[in-house]
Parts: structure tokens; C-alpha cells; sequence
């Protein structure tokens, strides 16, 4: 190993390792993100390598484990380099398959993705819609690197936008390339981060401290662990230009605890990279310095808020304070402290290797860059998606996300988690960038996108997300301790039955308070998820208060179920799955439900085969008595 | 002083500042935060004790009880929410008898609800044991816990 000394000895020891690799090769790649890891991944990856070397291959075939490739809805993903064959849903046994096929250069047809229109099978990797219709400018290197493995990064051109930023720029001008950029925090705020950057860098107090939120606690959105997991050299290099930018030579990455494979690849990254001389004392040779250090949370979402995070830091609780005065002027131990999303750090590399100006060509007026969205919920094709700023919902729904599940139709998507709203049909169209979700009341947040179809409830979706901020609210201040809480109450009582005129207004008087008054931006957004609902979906507001109706039938206290008698068939099935024993019936007779006993579990209603179908959901109107005789009548061989 | 305390305590070089790791390490080598454990913290790090009571309860990842056998974490993110995340807890409350945040009285199951575990693709999500279970039914995720001992 040897600590580099200068760009020029970058650039040597990247051509030394790509002398080392030949590109045509056969290289078998496993995406080892957590999403492919929970299906089996590792077993995958460990017969490969045992039929790799069983057979004699090894000088042959390369194996590598890489990072989230972001389909994560068809994992475990197998591409096979240099034709990018992907397969998909890749399991052991298909291991031995896929070895000879890599010999014999053909692909297996059934491993393949198949386009769900046109029927056809498509082999490489890129073509497939999912991947086609995005720009994978950030996370695109995820799949061609082993996280674990610095060399891969490098071979990439890895750390050479550090060393450019090092040699030939001065910080100043750093500062200029990122303001130029335009580059907008990917956190949540959208902030300007060159701004953010020149703030910190003009105050005069020292040290100064720089810092990488991956406290990545919105629920739904996983690009941040993604990136962290699958190239945590990106996040480093963006990390120590903007260091050298500022003027800071201590850093800290802030990860939470429930990323334990975000933790492993950066303190593997960091050790790399300190070897190699990218961190610590004279960087390169060029007289910086800097070195950072790794702090897990502790599993609270205001953490994600800078200055609670900043407490947790200094090892207290983590509670906001107001921000009279900015964390860049004074942060961490009072001292002027920078703080970025994961995202926005990752987006600096590219900016200093190829500039402001190319940089700008690639989203809207007001947000330039691509964002990473995690497109989960109700859609088809769930996965992290990568597109330029200015990109409609719909084409990130349908065109990627394939539409939605199970032919159902599209009822609102959800952006911004816990801070941001819903989004109905009628605004599909929109380009998304950080002042449109804005404008229709949501938020960008960190690219969180929750698709949600006909079976979900608004009421329910306005519940979950301000039970969600009530349990997470520090209660520092009363406005979000206070007004969450009764906000809750309320939701509550609609989703239950006892909505009284008034609610829906008491909700908006509530929320205007917590906007104007809360200290945080956890309780100032607050009202998002609510105000939403009610701005697009007052009907249903209306249809919970007065008719005592759910049309998504998920309020529990609002629905029943039931069986009807002319599709029942008796077979037994709801009545032994029932956990309370509420179905009544035996063989031959028609089952019924004891609507006293029944807890709304909706057992039955799963478990009913759907060639039966025989349990429906009703609300908002009563539950017909059991039929008179409780017989099944079958029709001459219609029963086997 | 227990000397795995002892080492904990060395690696953050006693200083308060690393208190959150501290207890961190100190619920991975436990399972909990033991109160005798804290009250050596309280000493070693120069904490009040109220303190580090504070920074355990506000912290959710901090429990002040023995844990049980097997960790379960259920996933009740917004991902998982619209598929169905109610309906598992439901069922995994009847399999083990607890409630979140509960132990159950011979040790053998703690249930956590957290928010969002990351792996929103593959939801409705738990992790036994550090174990990912992904796309559960409320019976597959009853299933599952059937099979610990």
C-alpha cells in the first residue's frame, strides 16, 4: 500500500489497476444492498464463489459483490459484465446455470426481465424500463463498484475531482464551482449549498466543523443508506472538498444505528481511505488536513434536524434549539459547523470533476442535478429511481414504476415523508423539482415517494403520519407537543366513527398555529401530511364525519365484514383461520360472522380463495342478517 | 468495575462527549442499559446520573429492561404502512402475547415497532434477530416467529 504523494501518482496507480483488469473479462456482479441481502443474496454470492473455484474458473470469471442497484423489487440481482446481462430474482440453485451460460456466451431466458407490455425479454441491464428512463448520474456507480473495495472506486476515476480541487483550485474557488452548481441540499430544505458552505467559510471563528447527515429517519426513504452501503467513497471525497472548501479539518458522519451495513462500509471506507492518503494529515501531499469520525444515532427522527443532531453529537439528548443564529455561524460546541445530507456530498464530486456548467445543463431553472427517489408503496416496480429535477410523477410512476399493483388505480403519491403531503391524480403532471412540490403542498424532502392506489385511506394516511410525529416530537416546544397530540385526537375520532362538524377546521386552526409557532422545522411542517389530505380529499373527511363511511375501507371502526351467502361454499378455510373464533358454519353450511366477536382482523377476507371471493368489506351501511337456511346450495357438477 | 465496561469506557477515552456510543456499546454487549452499569458511567464519565437517564429514555433505541431472547422488529414505516404494516404488528401481538416496546415474562420475544428499517421494497418488513423477513402476510409473519426457539 502506498500513500499517494500527488495527482500524478493517482493517476498511476489508477492505470495501474485498470492495466490489471481485463474489460472483457466475464465479471459476475451480486448487488449486496440490504433490500437483495433480506432476499438471500449472501448465499447466492457464497455459491457462486464455490462453483467459481469448484470448477476451476477463477482465473476465468470474476466474482464481485456490489452495492444497491435500486430494482430492489426483483432482487436478488445478478448483471453479468461486459454485456450487462441482468437477471433477475436469482436464487442457489440457478447459480451452476449461470456459470455455464457465462461460458457458452448465452443468455438464460427465464431469468430475464420481461417487459410486462410488450412481452418481450430483454437481456441488458440498461434496457430495461426501470433503469431506461432514468439517469443514473449519483447512483449509477453503485452497481459497478464493490463498496468494500477502494480500488474499484479508483478505477472509476475515484478521488481524482479531490485531487484536481487540491492541485489546481483554490477553496475559494471550490466554493464558486458548488454555488455556480446551483447544487440544492438534498436533505429536505433544498438550501443552497454553496451558500450554506460560504457562510461557514466567512465566519471567523475556528475550528470549524463539517458534517454528513445520514440520520436518514423519514420513513420510506432508503437513497441515503443506498449510497452510504454501496459507495461511501463518493461520500468522502464530497466530503473532504467541502472541508477544504470551508476551512474545516474535523468531520463527523452521523448514521443511524439501524444501517448497521452503513456503519461496516464507511468505517472499511474511511480506513481505505486514510491509507491511500485521501484523509488525514497532509492530504496528497498538499498540506490539508482532515479527518472524521463516525457517530450512530440513536434512533430518534429529529435527529435529521441539524441542531438536534448537533446535541446528540456533543453527546447530549437531541433536542432542537431556535435558530436565531445559524449552526453555520455557531454549531457543534458553538463553533461554525457545516452540515449536508449524504446525497447532497455525493453530488460534489461530479460538480468539481466536470464542472458548474455541465452540472447545470441537467434539471429546472430553479433545481439543477438529477434527485434519487425511493418509489415504494402500491407501484409495481418499488426501487430507488434516479432522474434529473423537472421529471413528471407520471413518468416516475408509470414509465419506471411500471404503474400500479395489481391493475388497481392510482389514488395520490406521497412525497417528502412525515413533513410533506399528498399528492392527488389531478397534479400527476407535475415536474418535480423543490419549489413545484412546494406549491402544491408537499415537499421534497429526502425522496421519499409513497404510491398509494384506491385501498388507501387519506384519513388513515393523516393519522399515521402525525401519530408518527407525536411519538418522534422532543416536546421542547408547546405548539408541536401540544397541537400534534390534539391533532391526533381528532384524526382519531373521524377514523373512528365519532367525527363531529368542526373537526376539519379545528385540524386547520391547529395547524396554522404549529406552523407560525413551533421551534423546529419537525413541528412547523407538521401540518403538512394533514393540510394535504383535507386540501385534496375533503370528501373523504366528509364521508368519515357524516356517513360514517371509509371508501377505502381500512378505518377499522368504520367497516365490517362479511360473507356473502350465495358465494360461500363452505369450505372451512376462514372459519379455522379466524383468531377469535367469530365464524360460524360447518360443512355444507353457509358461514357466518358474529360481528360481536369480530376484531376486524381481516383474516377471512385473505384467506377467502379468490375464486370464491365470498368476504366483502361493507361501510357505511349496515351488515345483512344471516341467510334463513344456512345450506349451501350447489348446483349439479359445479363442485368437485 | 466490570472490564467490559472497562473497555467501553477506554475506547471513547472517558470523555462525555461520546456518551450516546458509550451506551450504544455498552445495550450491545447487555442487551440493555443495567442500571448498576449506568451508575459506573455516571462515575467514570463525570455525568450526572439524571443525565444519562435523560439521553437513555429520550433515545429509542435505549432500553432500561432486560431484553428478551429474540429481538423482533417490526417495520411500521410509511412503505410498509400502505401494505399492510397494521395488520402484521396485529398478528405478531397475538403470536407473542406483547405489545411494542413489551417483553414477554419468560424472556423469550422483545417487539419493537420502528419506522423504517430501509428496505421499503420489500414491505411489509421485520427483522428477527437482525434477520430480514421482507413481503410478509399477517400468517407468514406469525409463521416465522413460530420457528424461534
Amino acid at each position: 500500500m502506498v500513500c499517494l504523494q500527488s495527482p500524478s501518482e493517482l493517476e498511476k496507480i489508477r492505470q495501474d489497476i485498470l492495466s490489471r483488469r481485463d474489460p472483457n473479462k466475464p465479471c459476475i456482479t451480486i448487488c449486496s444492498g440490504t433490500g437483495c441481502c433480506a432476499y438471500g443474496s449472501e448465499k447466492v454470492f457464497r455459491s457462486f464463489e464455490e462453483a467459481i473455484k469448484n470448477q476451476g474458473l477463477e482465473g476465468q470469471i470474476d466474482l464481485r459483490r456490489t452495492g444497491c442497484h435500486g430494482f430492489c423489487e426483483r432482487g436478488t440481482l445478478v448483471v453479468i459484465y461486459p454485456d450487462e446481462t441482468c437477471y433477475i430474482q436469482v436464487q442457489p440453485e440457478d447459480v451452476p446455470e449461470v456459470i455455464s451460460s457465462v461460458e457458452e456466451g448465452k443468455a438464460i431466458e427465464r431469468l430475464l426481465y420481461v417487459d410486462p407490455v410488450t412481452g418481450e425479454r430483454i437481456t441488458c441491464e440498461s434496457e430495461i424500463p426501470f433503469y431506461k428512463h432514468q439517469n443514473r448520474m449519483i447512483f449509477g456507480n453503485n452497481r459497478r463498484i464493490d463498496p468494500k473495495n477502494i480500488e474499484d472506486y479508483l478505477a472509476l476515476g475515484g478521488y481524482s475531482a479531490l485531487a484536481k480541487a487540491l492541485y489546481e483550485m483554490s477553496p475559494e474557488r471550490v466554493l464558486e464551482e458548488v454555488k455556480q452548481s446551483k447544487l440544492r441540499g438534498r436533505g429536505g430544505g433544498g438550501f443552497p449549498t454553496g451558500r450554506k458552505w460560504e457562510t461557514v467559510r466567512n465566519t471567523p471563528n475556528r475550528p470549524k466543523y463539517i458534517i454528513v447527515n445520514c440520520d436518514e429517519g423519514d420513513p420510506g426513504a432508503y437513497m441515503d443508506r443506498s449510497i452510504m452501503e454501496g459507495n461511501p467513497h463518493s461520500v468522502l471525497e464530497g466530503l473532504v472538498i467541502g472541508a477544504y472548501a470551508i476551512g474545516s479539518h474535523e468531520g463527523f458522519i452521523y448514521i443511524r444505528n439501524e444501517y448497521p451495513l452503513a456503519v461496516e462500509n464507511v468505517r472499511i471506507a474511511i480506513k481505505q481511505a486514510e491509507d491511500y492518503g485521501f484523509l488525514g494529515e497532509d492530504i496528497l501531499s498538499s498540506g490539508f488536513n482532515f479527518t472524521v469520525e463516525i457517530n450512530r444515532g440513536g434512533g430518534a427522527f429529529v435527529c435529521g434536524e441539524s441542531t438536534a443532531l448537533m446535541a446528540s453529537l456533543e453527546g447530549e439528548v437531541g433536542e432542537p434549539r431556535a435558530k436565531y443564529i445559524h449552526t453555520a455561524e455557531s454549531g457543534l460546541w458553538e463553533k461554525p459547523t457545516n452540515l449536508n445530507n449524504v446525497e447532497t456530498f455525493a453530488n460534489v464530486p461530479l460538480i468539481i470533476d466536470k464542472g458548474a456548467s455541465w452540472y447545470n445543463q441537467v434539471g429546472t431553472e430553479g433545481s439543477k442535478g438529477t434527485k434519487i427517489f425511493s418509489l415504494v408503496g402500491k407501484v409495481n416496480n418499488t426501487g430507488l429511481v434516479e432522474v434529473p429535477m423537472g421529471t413528471t410523477l407520471r413518468a416516475i410512476i408509470y414509465d419506471i414504476g411500471g404503474g400500479i399493483r395489481d391493475g388497481k388505480s392510482f389514488k395520490a403519491v406521497q412525497t417528502g415523508g412525515p413533513s410533506g403531503g399528498v399528492i392527488p391524480e389531478s397534479q400527476l403532471d407535475l415536474p418535480i423539482d423543490f419549489d413545484e412540490l412546494t406549491k402544491v403542498g408537499s415537499m421534497m424532502g429526502s425522496g421519499g415517494m409513497i404510491v398509494m392506489d384506491e385501498d388507501t385511506c387519506m384519513i388513515d394516511i393523516a393519522k399515521y403520519f402525525t401519530t408518527f410525529l407525536e411519538e418522534e416530537s422532543c416536546g421542547k416546544c408547546v405548539p408541536c407537543r401540544e397541537g400534534l397530540k390534539h391533532m391526533r385526537q381528532i384524526l382519531a375520532n373521524i377514523s373512528e366513527g365519532r367525527g363531529q362538524e368542526g373537526d376539519i377546521e379545528m385540524l386547520e386552526y391547529l395547524s396554522s398555529v404549529m406552523r407560525d409557532g413551533a421551534l423546529c422545522a419537525l413541528g412547523q411542517t407538521a401540518p403538512n401530511p394533514v393540510l394535504s389530505t383535507i386540501r385534496y380529499f375533503r370528501d373523504e373527511y366528509e364521508a368519515h364525519t357524516k356517513e360514517k363511511r371509509c371508501a377505502a375501507k381500512v378505518c377499522k371502526d368504520l367497516i365490517s365484514f362479511y360473507i356473502e351467502p350465495d358465494e360461500c361454499k363452505a369450505c372451512m378455510i376462514c372459519l379455522r383461520n379466524c383468531p377469535v373464533d367469530a365464524i360460524s358454519g360447518g360443512k355444507g353450511l353457509i358461514h357466518v360472522i358474529d360481528q360481536e366477536k369480530c376484531t376486524k382482523c381481516g383474516t377471512c377476507f385473505d384467506v377467502c380463495p379468490t375464486r370464491f371471493s365470498a368476504v366483502a368489506k361493507l361501510s357505511g351501511e349496515p351488515v345483512p342478517p344471516p341467510p334463513l337456511s344456512r345450506e349451501v346450495t350447489r348446483e349439479k357438477g359445479s363442485e368437485q | 468495575m466490570d472490564e467490559r465496561v472497562e473497555a467501553i469506557l477506554e475506547k471513547y477515552h472517558r470523555n462525555r462527549r461520546f456518551l450516546v456510543s458509550v451506551l450504544q456499546d455498552i445495550q450491545g454487549e447487555y442487551y440493555y442499559l443495567p442500571k448498576e452499569i449506568l451508575m459506573q458511567t455516571s462515575e467514570a464519565l463525570d455525568v450526572p446520573l439524571s443525565q444519562i437517564y435523560g439521553v437513555a429514555t429520550f433515545f429509542k433505541a435505549f432500553s432500561l429492561e432486560p431484553r428478551g431472547r429474540h429481538l423482533v422488529n417490526v417495520c411500521v414505516g410509511t412503505a410498509c404502512h400502505v401494505r399492510g404494516a397494521v395488520r402484521v404488528l396485529e398478528s405478531i401481538e397475538r403470536e407473542t402475547g406483547i405489545k411494542p416496546g413489551e417483553t414477554d415474562s419468560d424472556l423469550k420475544f422483545s417487539l419493537e415497532a420502528v419506522n423504517c428499517l430501509g428496505c421499503c421494497a420489500l414491505g411489509p418488513v421485520m427483522v428477527v434477530d437482525g434477520e430480514y423477513h421482507g413481503k410478509l402476510s399477517p400468517a407468514k409473519a406469525a409463521e416465522v416467529l413460530k420457528g424461534s426457539e
